[in-house]
């Protein structure tokens, strides 16, 4: 059952009370929490997940809560739970949903060591995924909003999840952080875009969410094989320049990029080993997302064949 | 109320009986898995159940969930293992030519000497004893080659040095494990003092490194030292100490010769007490087999009737996890009872006082002056 089949005010109050189970992908979370314009925002962004059959096991208990006494007044705070122990530090009430989500993300990045975690966008065409390696500045999450938005699937904004068995890459389609000028960039690229409301003053500046597209949350349980990795950079008034990478530079650029490279060890060097042989490895410098896309769309149509 | 108290115990004989009887945990439902790996990841023990299901070979008869979570607690613990391991390594590069005698503590030595106690043992640090008077020559050599002291102001530096068993933390500069080198096993303000040249007396030799580790009743005294006489508030009594212990046991208990000697080793080095303890609570709460002619020698050593019944009262509320979504005030109090005893016993009265009057003047003084150096807000070693 999908979570947005619950009435909004049915769905606060079991959020508040018992709380709520729902599934991303490979990860199952509980969440209880009595912020009701959060409990407003999250049956908007989170409705096409599924609801978690209970009782199951779940990966990560959060809560979002008041924080003590003291900080209550004048300015109210809340913190983050998991287990029922503080994550971060406390934050103003006001940015309730960023936390959150980030809080999500930190449970999967900490708990979800069974994987290869890649800080990567990843996104499908024709049965085949393209990675998008992290480097924060460098317009991952704006060239992958608009991306999912002109007929690539989403399979995650923030996670490359490696499953060590057969190296496919399991979706978790989050929605989508974008940051400050980007909003807008892709408020006028995409307006069909579902894109919340925007969060002032984060510890990352301006931040709005895009909603995962409702497909790409259908097909959560599809994975994908890697077949391109593109490290973008946006460069203001540059000309676009696709140039392949040489595949020691690509292993390096990859293990670099991965979260828990050296936890995994060896089954990490196997896993980027191989990944990098089967891809094939790009640097992409840009301006102009449309140039951009035309780019990747052109690169990846000789996968139709 | 009824109802509550059961889901707490719940929570307890979940862990304990995890511990116990791995074999029985393919028959658990998707509930208690749940709670399982929450109290298992709290407690540091995910590892180590994973470790005794990949033993039995029945890692595939669980639920492919709960596999991913142990999957996930073994890659973290054969990296940290692997991280100690070559940590050791580099000190002992780093010291080669000074003629020493470097004995591995805890999980290093566990690991080092192969032992069963090592298994999914989720170890951070490098505990290393050598004798006090060698320990001037090792901290230089270590900071002549690349690792660095904790920045601790001059009186918390001083108070480490002059009341601890160990000094402050070094770390190189190029990774992240520390190395704690001691020099006794105890703080020197402690009312127990185990003689350390005792401990250096029966140290056993380990393949492929010249480190060596405690003899087997000194090793298991010494993890008991840590369960009774260390740990905070909070957390209470450590578990994983304790299962340290019951696996040492179950392991040197089968040496020839093990048994007899080690009450009177415990004894000669003033540690009957935690001895007595830890063979009581080894076995009411993990099922160790000890023979009954042991406990009743350790018994020599026991506190007066009162003092064991509240002992008895207190231990296994402090040590057994308690439902993570519900407050135990009772559990609350055990911890903190046992936290002030060990501080107790660890740091005379007078002493203590002193120290934290020291500290709080320190503290007033650097926020009367507008620009003061601050460096009185670092934690000590207390």
């Amino acid at each position: 059952m999908k979570l947005g089949t619950l009435e909004q005010p049915i769905f606060a109050q079991k959020l508040a009370r018992a709380g709520i189970a729902v599934r991303f992908g490979p990860l199952q979370i509980r969440l209880r929490t009595a912020i009701k314009p959060l409990a407003g925002l999250l049956h908007h962004f989170w409705r096409d997940f599924p609801l978690v059959d209970e009782p199951a096991i779940i990966d990560c208990h959060l809560a979002v809560s008041q924080h003590s006494l003291h900080r209550r007044w004048p300015n109210p705070e809340l913190h983050i739970l998991v287990d029922g122990r503080a994550i971060g530090p406390p934050f103003p009430r006001a940015h309730h949903f960023p936390m959150l989500e980030w809080g999500v993300n930190f449970c999967l990045a900490r708990r979800a060591n069974h994987l290869l975690i890649l800080h990567a966008a990843v996104i499908e065409r024709h049965g085949l995924a393209l990675l998008l390696p992290a480097i924060p500045g460098h317009g991952k999450s704006t060239l992958c909003a608009a991306l999912i938005h002109s007929g690539w699937r989403l399979l995650s904004d923030e996670f490359g999840l490696v499953r060590p068995e057969d190296g496919l890459l399991l979706p978790v389609p989050r929605s989508l952080p974008l940051k400050n000028a980007s909003i807008d960039v892709i408020r006028a690229f995409a307006p069909q875009a579902d894109l919340g409301p925007s969060f002032e003053g984060t510890h990352k500046g301006t931040v709005a969410h895009v909603r995962p597209p409702s497909e790409s949350v259908q097909r959560m349980d599809e994975p994908a094989r890697p077949r391109w990795v593109v490290f973008p950079r946006w460069v203001a008034n540059s000309r676009l320049r696709l140039e392949p990478v040489v595949k020691p530079d690509a292993f390096l650029m990859v293990a670099t990029n991965a979260f828990n490279y050296n936890l995994l060890g060896q089954t990490a060097f196997e896993l980027v080993g191989q990944m990098v042989d089967a891809c094939e490895c790009y640097t992409l410098v840009y301006s102009d997302l449309k140039e951009a896309m035309a780019a990747l769309n052109e690169l990846t149509d000789s996968a139709r064949a | 109320m009824p109802d509550r108290f059961c889901q707490k115990r719940h929570a307890a004989r979940l862990l304990i009986g995890a511990l116990r009887q791995p074999a029985d945990l393919p028959h658990l439902s998707p509930a208690d898995w749940d709670l399982l790996l929450r109290l298992a990841r709290h407690t540091q023990l995910l590892g180590r159940l994973e470790a005794d299901l990949a033993q039995l070979a029945l890692l595939d008869r669980i639920p492919e969930r709960a596999g991913n979570h142990l999957r996930a607690a073994r890659n973290l613990v054969a990296h940290r293992q692997t991280r100690l391991t070559w940590e050791a390594d580099r000190v002992v590069w780093a010291l080669r030519g000074l003629d020493l005698h470097i004995v591995a503590l805890k999980g290093v030595a566990y690991m080092l000497a192969g032992l069963p106690a090592a298994r999914g043992r989720l170890a951070v640090d490098v505990d290393l004893l050598v004798p006090q008077e060698q320990i001037a020559a090792v901290e230089q050599r270590l900071l002549e080659r690349g690792w660095m002291g904790a920045q601790l102001d001059p009186y918390d530096d001083q108070y480490y040095r002059e009341w601890m068993h160990e000094i402050p933390a070094l770390r190189h500069r190029e990774r992240e494990t520390e190395v704690d080198i001691h020099h006794r096993i105890l703080p020197r303000t402690s009312r127990l003092q185990p003689d350390p040249a005792l401990l250096f007396q029966q140290t056993r030799a380990v393949p492929d490194s010249p480190i060596r580790v405690l003899g087997p009743q000194d090793m298991i005294l010494h993890a008991l030292v840590h369960l009774f006489h260390e740990g905070d508030p909070k957390e209470g009594l450590r578990l994983r100490d304790l299962v340290d212990v019951a696996d040492l046991l179950r392991h040197f208990g089968q040496e020839p010769g093990f048994w007899e000697t080690l009450v009177p080793r415990a004894e000669q080095l003033q540690l009957g007490r935690p001895l007595h303890y830890g063979l009581v609570f080894s076995r009411q709460l993990l099922g160790t087999e000890i023979p009954d002619a042991v406990l009743q020698q350790a018994q020599s050593s026991a506190p007066s009737w009162l003092v064991q019944r509240a002992m008895g009262w207190l231990v296994p509320r402090a040590i057994l996890p308690t439902h993570p979504d519900q407050s135990d005030p009772i559990a609350a109090l055990a911890r903190w009872a046992l936290y002030l005893r060990a501080h107790w016993l660890r740091m005379p009265p007078g002493l203590l006082f002193q120290h934290l009057a020291r500290k709080a003047w320190r503290r007033v003084q650097a926020a009367l002056q507008p620009q003061g150096s601050g460096s009185s807000d670092k934690p000590s070693g207390s």
